[in-house]
């Protein structure tokens, strides 16, 4: 028996020097991520850490990050902002992360932001609304374009094509109010009448109601939905059925080819706002965006099997802005991170050319948004 | 005008029937025990989701349907035996909350085992729009009411031919007579669960084309169908029928004719209101007490 436990000593012995012969010399660096993996917003959480999986290994498999390894922790809210809460606590003081990403939805985002605050740590955030950025919070970045640029991508090619008076369909979600705010804001300032404000739930399996308000109210020149997923391939199949000929837009939010699949021939024409990932293979060649968004829509496809959306190439962006700053700092020292961050200047990303700033904690402008349109069940750039 | 009118009840119309079967398989499972069982809307989107999964793995789409039905009444008979029956001297509150559990677990296990993204089933019969009357309406809404008033049609003859419909009656009116008689009482419960499961998935099935079904599509459904069982007086087949439909005429019209924002507050509204004042529903029978 003795002889066993002795065996089993130098075994594990063994093992342990086997292990630490292989580790590199230091820590792991740690980034913890907050994402909605499961509740309502998990269809946006899902492919955001897939993506930040992704980006682990390959920056592992690049020798890491300052010659260290990269460890990523993460945690699911449910898509329960008061959750988030709790959980980024736990990330700061159990795991104790060099960094923070996500915030999935705009509520979680706000939430964490207190604690972030307090404990002085650069925190990226993958959430959609204004507010995030807009006052500026010092701790606080975030690559995805927000509603307000949205609403004046759409409005501004409206106003393109001359159409003044317009009907708006939002969901009832918290994203479609707030963006709905946005856009009769937007509307406003560059002069479009907003003749028809409908709701629907994102949740209805028929919209046909308030479809038939808006055909048969005189003068309404294009229809402006405003919501994501599920509800956009309903409104869009209502669209089809009551025959409607307006020119339908819609926001970003449906840059997805499950869009296209779910609506079927429904989705032809519509025109939307979205990233150049969308139409990547279709920039020319010199654009840098072009190279980095057709490789990460070929490696998260053919890693995962499954179709690349906006939310994901959010999260890219995110991991690509930190080790930018991380590599330009040569630490992972949280003031010093931060700092560099903020300066991000000339950074491609999957959204736009990222040009951070004090004053910007967002670095993209309204060129970052192509209009594109679903043409022969493919989005292509519009015009 | 009346183009627009009809538009809204032809849309009320598909979206009462939804709420019809759903509130249906409330009330069944409320008459066999007394049970309000919050796990039917699961039951609505287990169907949908298996029959649209079985579809795109390439099983022929009759088959793919039927099979999708038959998958969600295995889970209500489950439920039953898994869940509710080890409960049955509990009180009727807890059973309550298991079938709350049960409606979680059912859908953070299909949310696991078949992922988070909505799916559609191909239409039955074509997407190209049905004209009537200068309102539009899809040939699938025609399937979802057909299915409805096959429903209906079979419940009866169920309830009124059969023996082990009668079974089911017996069980609703006192369980312990029913059990007195010869009526295996535990079979009914059991029965009573994979038949509301049926009803609802039949529900999911047709709907599906529509609306796209998600692992979380069950739970609007099933609220609402709740709020029309019990609008309707819950336990009582015309009372779910009635409510259901006069529910989805209610949605369409405050949509169409008030505001859609008030769409999704006219139901809750409208219960609160035939709570006070006729707490047995709108054609639920009067509760008489045992001397």
């Amino acid at each position: 028996m003795r002889f066993f436990n002795m065996m089993v000593g130098v075994v594990c012995a063994l093992a342990i020097g086997a292990s630490a012969a292989q580790a590199p010399a230091a820590d792991p660096v740690k980034v913890g991520a907050v994402l909605s993996l499961t509740g309502s917003a998990s269809s946006l959480g899902d492919p955001e850490l897939k993506t930040l999986e992704m980006m682990v290994d390959q920056t592992n498999r690049a020798g890491g990050l300052l010659g260290r390894l990269v460890e990523l922790v993460h945690y699911d809210d449910g898509s329960e902002p008061g959750k988030a809460n709790v959980l980024a606590k736990r990330l700061i003081e159990d795991d104790k992360v060099d960094m923070l990403i996500g915030g999935t939805t705009t509520g979680a985002s706000m939430a964490m932001y207190p604690l972030i605050e307090r404990a002085q740590i650069p925190f990226i955030s993958l959430a959609g609304a204004l507010v995030i950025v807009e006052p500026v919070k010092r701790w606080m970045f975030k690559p995805a374009h927000h509603d307000r640029m949205v609403g004046q991508r759409v409005m501004l090619d409206m106003k393109a094509r001359g159409y003044t008076s317009i009907a708006m369909l939002s969901d009832t979600s918290g994203f479609g109010q707030s963006a709905r705010k946005e856009m009769l804001n937007v509307a406003q300032k560059v002069g479009i009448t907003v003749a028809v404000d409908e709701t629907f739930n994102p949740k209805d399996t028929d919209v046909t109601t308030q479809l038939a308000k808006i055909k048969n109210t005189p003068g309404v020149q294009a229809l402006f939905v405003v919501t994501f997923g599920q509800g956009a391939v309903v409104v869009t199949k209502n669209i089809a059925q009551l025959g409607i000929e307006l020119p339908h837009y819609e926001t970003s939010g449906v840059a997805t080819r499950e869009y296209i699949r779910l609506a079927g021939p429904a989705a032809e024409g519509v025109r939307l706002p979205a990233p150049v990932l969308m139409v990547a293979a279709d920039l020319p060649d010199s654009d840098p965006q072009k190279k980095l968004s057709v490789d990460y829509v070929r490696e998260y496809e053919s890693r995962y099997q499954t179709d690349v959306s906006s939310f994901g190439a959010y999260a890219r962006d995110a991991w690509h802005i930190w080790v930018n700053a991380v590599t330009q700092a040569r630490s992972v020292d949280k003031a010093k991170v931060r700092d560099f961050i903020e300066n991000t200047t000339g950074l491609p990303g999957t959204s736009g050319m990222i040009n951070m700033s004090p004053q910007d904690h967002l670095g993209l402008d309204i060129s970052a948004l192509k209009i594109v349109t679903v043409r022969n069940g493919k989005f292509a750039i519009a015009d | 005008m009346l183009p627009e009118l009809l538009q809204f009840i032809l849309s009320g119309m598909t979206l009462g029937a939804m709420y019809m079967l759903s509130a249906l398989g409330f009330s069944m499972i409320y008459n066999a025990s007394g049970v309000i069982n919050f796990a039917q809307g699961e039951f609505i989107m287990v169907g949908g989701m298996a029959a649209s999964f079985l579809s795109a793995a390439g099983v022929p789409l009759p088959l793919a349907c039927v099979a999708g039905v038959m998958i969600a009444g295995l889970v209500g008979g489950l439920v039953e035996r898994m869940a509710v029956a080890p409960a049955r001297d509990a009180e009727v509150a807890s059973i309550i909350i298991i079938t709350i559990g049960v409606s979680m677990i059912l859908r953070g296990l299909t949310e696991i085992l078949l992922g988070k993204r909505p799916h559609a089933l191909p239409h039955f019969s074509g997407e190209a729009p049905l004209a009537l009357l200068g309102a539009t309406i899809l040939p699938q809404s025609l399937w979802v009411l057909a299915a409805g008033a096959l429903i209906v049609l079979g419940l009866s003859l169920f309830f009124g031919r059969t023996r082990i419909g009668k079974g089911v009656l017996a069980t609703s009116y006192d369980r312990l007579a029913a059990q007195l008689v010869g009526v295996d009482v535990r079979r009914v419960l059991t029965l009573s669960f994979a038949l509301s499961a049926v009803i609802g998935a039949v529900g999911g099935v047709v709907i599906a084309p529509i609306s796209t079904v998600a692992y979380d599509t069950g739970m609007m459904l099933g609220l609402k169908g709740f709020v029309a069982a019990t609008l309707g007086g819950l336990g009582s087949g015309p009372g779910a029928v009635f409510g259901g439909l006069f529910l989805g005429l209610i949605e369409a019209l405050t949509a169409g004719y008030v505001s859609s924002a008030y769409k999704d507050a006219v139901p809750f509204v409208l219960v609160f209101i035939v709570l006070v004042l006729r707490p047995q529903g709108l054609l639920g029978a009067k509760p008489t007490d045992r001397i």
